[in-house]
Formats: C-alpha cells, structure tokens, sequence
C-alpha cells in the first residue's frame, strides 16, 4: 500500500509526543481507542481498575507480548516508560499530560500501580501512550539524542524497516504481533507538503491514498478513489484576554458569540466538512455533549447587547464606551491557511456589530508572547476524554501555568466545579452530568468564541481492502490516523 | 592532452612555493572558520525563533511553563550563547558534533546520511556545468560573430540574472509536469527502491538545472579568453606554420586559455552553495543542503553551525584550489600573494 502524508513527524519517539493520542503503528499503548470513543484493552489485558477516589489505578498486563526486538514485555517496560515521561532528565515533552502521576510501580510482573496526586478519572486518556522497551530507556538523556527517534522499537502492528528523512517511511507488518499479524503486510509512506502536488499524484494514481483539504479531496476522491470524510474534536476557536477593557467585557464577549455565523463558516471555509461549535464539546462526543449549551446566529441581539452595556456606536461605525474604543487584535498564525480565513471571517462579522478587529499574522514564538494580551485563532482536541477538552482550556487553576493553558484567563466559579467534579467521578453516566453542567455554565458567560469542529478528509483507493471503519479523531491527522487507524486489521478485497 | 608550460629545472622552486601557499592559507582558514561559526551562534540567538518550540513542537500547546522551564534547562538552551559556543567548539574538537534539534538525531549521523546526497548532486551540477561552458564558449569563439556565438552570449548574459530556484521551476514545469519525461522531485519514485537507475533519473533534472545555472559565467569567460588566446604569439605562429585550424583551436589556444577558467571556477564554489541550496529545496533532494533551511527556522545552533562551517571550507577550498593552480600551471603567477 503506498500512501502520501502532507506532514513527517520529526520524531517516532512516545516521549516526543509521537502518536500521544495512540494511533501508533509501531507501538501499543495499554489501552487502545476504538474509533468510537471508547477505550478497550491492548497491552492490558482488561480495563484498568480505579479505587474508588479514582487516585490508585491498577492494570493487569497481557502475557505473551514481545518488542520488534525480540525482548519480551512486561511490567517493568511500562514503569520505565511513564517514569521517563515524567523525570526531567529525559526532556519529554509530555510530561505536562501526566502531571498527575505521583509514582508507577510494578506490583509483579503482569501487574502496573499508578498513583496520582489527584483525583483524576480521565486517567485511562493518558493510557494509549505507546510504551517503549526498558532496554532504551537504561540511559537517562534528553531524548532528542535517543536512538528511538529514527529507529522505533515497540510492541506495535507494524515495524519501520526504511525511513529516508524528507522522503519516505517503509512500514512492514510485524509478523509476531501479538493480535493478529497484519494482512496488509507492507506500507510506504511518502511525505509530500504540498496539497496540489499531493492531489495531482493521487489523480495520475501514484498513491492508494492520501489526506487532503475537503474541497480538493472532493475533487479528487473519484473514479477509482472515494473520499471520506471523518469527525473530530479538532476545534477552531478565538481566545479573548479577560483583563482587557474590551475583550474582557462580559457584554462583548457575549455579543461577539452572537455576532458570527459559525454555518456560514463550515460552508464557505470548509465547503461543509465540519460543524458549527460553542462550546468545546462536539455531538461526536456523544453523552458528554450538551445540545442545549449553544449560541444562536443573531446579530440584533448582539448589537442590543452592546448598546445597553454602554458601547455607543461612533461617526466610524465603531463602537465607544467611556472614551474606549471597541477595537482588539486577532493573532493567527501566518502558515496556517485555514485559521487566516477563520480570523478574517470572525473579523467581518464583528464588525457587522460595530466591533473592530484587526489581524495580524504572527510566528509561533511571537504569538506565545503576546498571548495574554491579543486575541489568536486557536487550534486543538482530543476525543478521548471530555476533561482533556475542557480542562486546560477553561479551568481557572490553569492560568498562567503555560502558553496555551487557558490562554484567555477565563474565570467562571460554576464551571470550575463541575470540571473538578467530573475529574473526580469514576461513573459514566454521572460524569456526563458534570460535563453539561459544565457546557451551561460557559455558555451562559462565554471567554471564548467557538467556531467550529472541522472534520478531516481523506482520498482512498476503493475496492481494493476490506476493513475500514470510521472513527472520531483528535487535532492529529494524516496517515497513522484517517481510514488508516485500524489498517492492521483490513484484509485484501479478494 | 599534455601540454609542458614551463622548464622541469623550476618545478622544484615551484612546489615549495605552492607548499607555502596552502600551509599559510590553511593557518589562516582556522581562525576564518572559529569566526564564522561563532557569528552563527550570535544570529541564532538575535534570531526570533526560539529553539524551545521546536523541540516541543504542538507539544507546546499542553505544556506546563514549570515543564517547558525544565526541559529548556536540561537541553542546556538557558545557557548564554558564550557558553553554548564554548561547548560546542570544544565537543568538536573531541569528535562530538553535537545533536541536531530540528532531525533529533546526532549531527555526525544526519551528515553521514545526506552529505552524500549533497556531494553528488554538486559534482554532477558542476561537471555538467564545465562540459557545457567548455564546449560552448569554444565553438563561441572560435566562431566569433556568428549565429551561435551571438544566440550564446545573449542566453549567457540572460541567465546570468535568473536565479536557480527560477530555473528549476521552469524546468519542472516543462520537462516533468508539461513533458512527462522526468520526474518532479525525490531521490527514487514512491513505491522504488533505492538503485542507480531511479537515482540517475531522478539526479537528471536537478544536476541540469544546478549545472545550467552556474554556467553562463564560465561559458561567457572560456569564450572571451579563447578569444584573446587566438590572438596570441604562439597560435599567430602555429597558423602561420599551416596547421590546421581545429588543432590551432584545440591544441594551442585553449591550454592557454584554460589556465584562467580554472581560477574561476574556484571562485565559483560560493554560488555553487546556495545553488545547491535552492535546488534541493524545490526538488525535495534529501541532501545537507535542504537541511540548512530546516536547521534555521528551528534555530538548530549545533546543525547550522556545521553547516555554515562545511560551507566556508568548500569556499576556502575551492579558492585555495583555483590559487594551487594557477601557480602551478602559470610561471607568470607569484605564489607570495
């Protein structure tokens, strides 16, 4: 099979946040997604058991399993794995996900004992982190020196046998792998950043597939191709600094969410292939989304909003209040195409309002530093857990504990303990409740707007392979994702 | 062809001299090199990216500023740039090129990957490029005035001004996307292994363009220095003996007038760099060159700086070159410049 990725990782280390949120085809976590928001068991042998405050989680292991290497898996590789993703030393850059471990440790063999230093029921999200042999993680070295980097050993479907940096990987199947062993027993990928160039190699059928932008994946998902579109809870959203006088006006924070037209958006920016979002918490997200926390498209009840909290219309067109003028900055960032025309459909409609917006496109290191003070297109998701979606975002604790954790500052005391509520609930059905409590109370006093989910689109030769099944993804896309996340387990057409 | 330019009892005299030339100017190519790569450091830190993205990549976004601060101090990047330079000059002289940030693997390892790569497609580029402007800027002069010579020199002085990156657009618009002939970029098709047929075919279109753009210079200056060697003493003599025109051209006006190409085409070296550059930019060449972009963006100090060094030796050296050969094959060159 020979597939075409718009982005090389420049890492396959876990440790470098390669596949964090699994989808890894050169390892397994101990637990594994099933495209539909549940985890299941993979490297665990079943679901990992909490105590009753959720802070003591145990998992027993699978027998039989061994590394690309030959060495044979046990508890100790899983404790060496979560403990380098945590100790400094090893400069992973994930170890703000598991700032809630306290210590792992191997009870025996077949036996792995978290201990967190809080209550934390999203634990099992930060499970499907692939896990890496003890064997090369004996040397306690930033990991931007480990020999993983490029040549990745893990218990996974799929082994790298060739990877030209800046061309092209060779997966080929892992024939003891401990599920069954691949029928697709070969997959090239070829790295190609260019869209257009990328579609026109599809459409001379160079490639049994590819990921592309949803309008040119319509265009060229024809014929002997089909294109497939997937859900996410990849968001689009713009952050608005609480401590400025005007994007920190509850007013205009509520009239800016009334004031865009999130379906204009999903059709003209993404030709439909998304959804319109208010809150952080997309329908695909099943129980945990709440229908009824959501902003109608009304611009008169914007502009009535503004009026009577005092922002009177100027000579300009722009509004004023208390010698104030309405008017802020939207950063994005300048090689984002997409979050360009979402900062520039957002800044049309404000000024529909009487709010003006001005852009500017910013590098990544610029935008971190003015972030506190400027508004920016914000990108981001992860389906596996509702408290990985809405925590760091919104949670009042996250201010000024990094860059992008909480960016805006939001402050609401009613969604802070329904959040805090659901990290401590072990139970489904009632952790659901904290989460549209959750989604009520931001809306009623939004930091934020939200704009949109957009779904991820992809190319792919039809016919050929039985197996595909749909599945709702993070912000992470391309080839360990798309219709290829479970390709360890298509078989031949005929 | 061999050719004797000068008297056996001088060669002597001469290879000492030479011997002094190459010791004095590699003397001073040390100092030359600790310059330009301490001047690499101070950009990388006055640069506005920050290394620490980088290395996180989207990381950054869940990342803690507690984390970030820490791992910023394990890699060593809150160190002053004096002490980082410090570090890394004297790890090179252990043999420790350091760790490149951007490919996350050992500088040794990414250079013994790809300046392969990079060496072949300079050589080719320029062996194609001194065929070329041999051939051309001989049949120019020879025929001085005619349909050849002035479509030549008009197309010399053209180019001259069309950057390479230029060049290789067109060339993949026409040759690849319009013609079909060869393909766009790579080292090998997709699905193909690695082996001399794919690489030719793929080296084909980039060694071209590389070779096409450093040409006019040379073709422009063969022609013009053939034109004067025509003129000379010794082929007014060999004319007047009766010999024939083509080893007038051949045998007594070119050596004479090749003494000065190769002067320039060590002076060439330079452009032939950052040729090399934008070439492998556009046509996805997985060689050193491209990396060069990649390790400045990513503020990848230990990568750069190597790079910027291999750069300087190749100028060093092909200027050091062009001098060994002019002294050598010219008696009139003093070698005490």
């Amino acid at each position: 099979m020979l597939l075409a990725d718009g982005y090389e990782p420049s890492s396959l280390n876990p440790l470098l946040g390669y596949a964090r949120f699994g989808a890894a085809k050169f390892y397994d976590g101990l637990l594994a997604f099933d495209g539909n928001g549940e985890l299941h068991p993979a490297l665990a042998v079943e679901q990992p058991a909490p105590d009753e405050e959720a802070r003591t989680w145990t998992v027993r292991l699978r027998r039989g399993v061994t590394f690309h290497d030959g060495a044979p898996f046990d508890a100790h590789d899983v404790v060496a794995t979560y403990r380098a993703a945590v100790d400094p030393t090893y400069a992973s850059t994930i170890s703000s996900d598991l700032s809630m471990l306290d210590e792992v440790e191997a009870v025996d063999d077949r036996t792995v004992r978290f201990r967190l230093n809080i209550p934390y029921a999203a634990w099992p999200a930060r499970m499907v982190m692939g896990i890496l042999p003890k064997s090369a993680l004996s040397d306690p070295v930033p990991q931007d020196r480990s020999p993983i980097n490029t040549e990745p050993v893990g218990t996974g479907p799929y082994r790298l046998t060739e990877w030209r940096q800046g061309e092209r990987m060779i997966w080929k199947a892992n024939e003891n792998y401990w599920g069954d062993a691949p029928a697709v027993e070969k997959i090239t990928v070829v790295f190609a950043t260019d869209d257009n160039t990328r579609a026109q190699r599809v459409q001379a059928g160079e490639f049994d597939g590819t990921v592309l932008p949803p309008r040119l994946a319509e265009r060229v998902g024809t014929g002997p191709y089909r294109t497939i579109h997937h859900d996410t809870a990849d968001y689009r959203a713009i952050s608005l600094p609480n401590d400025q006088p005007v994007t920190g006006d509850p007013a205009v924070r509520k009239a800016l969410n009334l004031a865009v037209n999130r379906s204009g958006m999903v059709e003209s920016l993404l030709g439909g292939r998304g959804t319109p979002a208010s809150t952080p918490i997309p329908e695909s997200m099943g129980r945990y989304h709440e229908p009824a926390a959501r902003f109608d498209f009304d611009q008169q009840r914007a502009r009535r909003i503004l009026d009577e909290a005092g922002w009177i219309t100027g000579a300009d067109g722009v509004r004023r209040k208390d010698g104030t003028e309405a008017r802020f900055t939207v950063m994005y960032f300048a090689d984002d195409t997409l979050r360009k025309q979402f900062a520039q459909a957002f800044s049309s409609d404000a000024s529909k309002v009487g709010l003006r917006v001005e852009l500017a496109g910013v590098q990544r290191s610029e935008a971190a530093e003015r972030i506190g003070t400027d508004a920016i297109v914000l990108g981001g998701g992860s389906p596996l857990d509702p408290d990985i979606q809405m925590y760091p975002g919104l949670h009042s604790s996250m201010i000024g504990t990094g860059t992008y954790k909480n960016p805006a500052k939001y402050r609401n005391s009613r969604v802070d303990s329904a959040l805090d509520a659901g990290r401590r609930t072990v139970e489904t059905a009632e952790r659901a409740r904290h989460y549209k409590e959750a989604q009520r109370a931001y809306v009623a006093d939004p930091g934020l707007v939200y704009l949109a989910f957009i779904q991820h689109s992809y190319v792919v030769r039809d016919g050929v392979w039985n197996g595909y099944e749909s599945v709702i993804e993070p912000h992470t896309h391309g080839t360990t994702w798309g219709p290829w996340w479970n390709v360890e387990d298509w078989t031949p057409a005929k | 062809m061999s050719v004797r330019l000068w008297p056996a009892g001088r060669l002597g005299r001469r290879s000492e001299a030479v011997l002094w030339l190459v010791l004095r100017r590699l003397a001073m190519a040390v100092p030359v090199l600790l310059l330009v790569s301490f001047g690499v450091f101070l950009l990388a830190a006055a640069s506005p990216f920050d290394p620490i993205h980088q290395y996180y990549g989207v990381q950054i976004f869940n990342a803690s500023s507690a984390d970030v601060a820490r791992v910023r101090a394990e890699l060593g990047l809150d160190r002053p740039v004096l002490l980082r330079f410090w570090d890394w000059s004297s790890g090179l002289v252990t043999g420790d090129l350091g760790v490149s940030r951007s490919m996350r693997r050992p500088v040794a390892e990414v250079l013994a990957e790809r300046l392969p790569w990079t060496l072949l497609l300079a050589a080719s580029g320029l062996g194609f490029a001194v065929v070329l402007s041999l051939v051309t800027g001989t049949v120019a002069a020879w025929r001085q005035g005619g349909w050849f010579d002035r479509t030549i020199t008009a197309l010399g002085h053209a180019l001259e001004g069309i950057p390479p990156f230029v060049l290789a657009l067109l060339a993949i618009a026409l040759f690849s996307l319009g013609l079909g002939w060869l393909p766009v970029a790579g080292l090998t098709d997709a699905g193909s292994r690695l082996g001399a047929g794919q690489v030719i075919e793929h080296l084909l279109l980039p060694a071209v363009v590389l070779g096409v753009s450093q040409a006019p210079w040379l073709v422009l200056h063969v022609r013009q220095s053939l034109l004067a060697a025509l003129t000379e003493d010794h082929v007014t003599g060999a004319r007047a003996r009766g010999l024939r025109e083509r080893v007038v051209v051949l045998r007594h006006a070119l050596p004479t007038a090749l003494l000065p190409f190769v002067a320039v085409l060590g002076a060439r070296v330079p452009e032939l760099v950052t040729g090399a550059v934008l070439v492998e930019e556009v046509f996805s060449w997985p060689g050193v060159a491209s990396a060069v972009v990649t390790a400045a963006q990513a503020a990848d100090y230990p990568l750069l700086a190597v790079l910027t060094l291999l750069a300087t030796a190749a100028v060093l050296l092909g200027s050091l070159l062009a001098d060994v050969a002019a002294v050598l094959l010219d008696p009139r060159v003093s070698a005490d410049g």
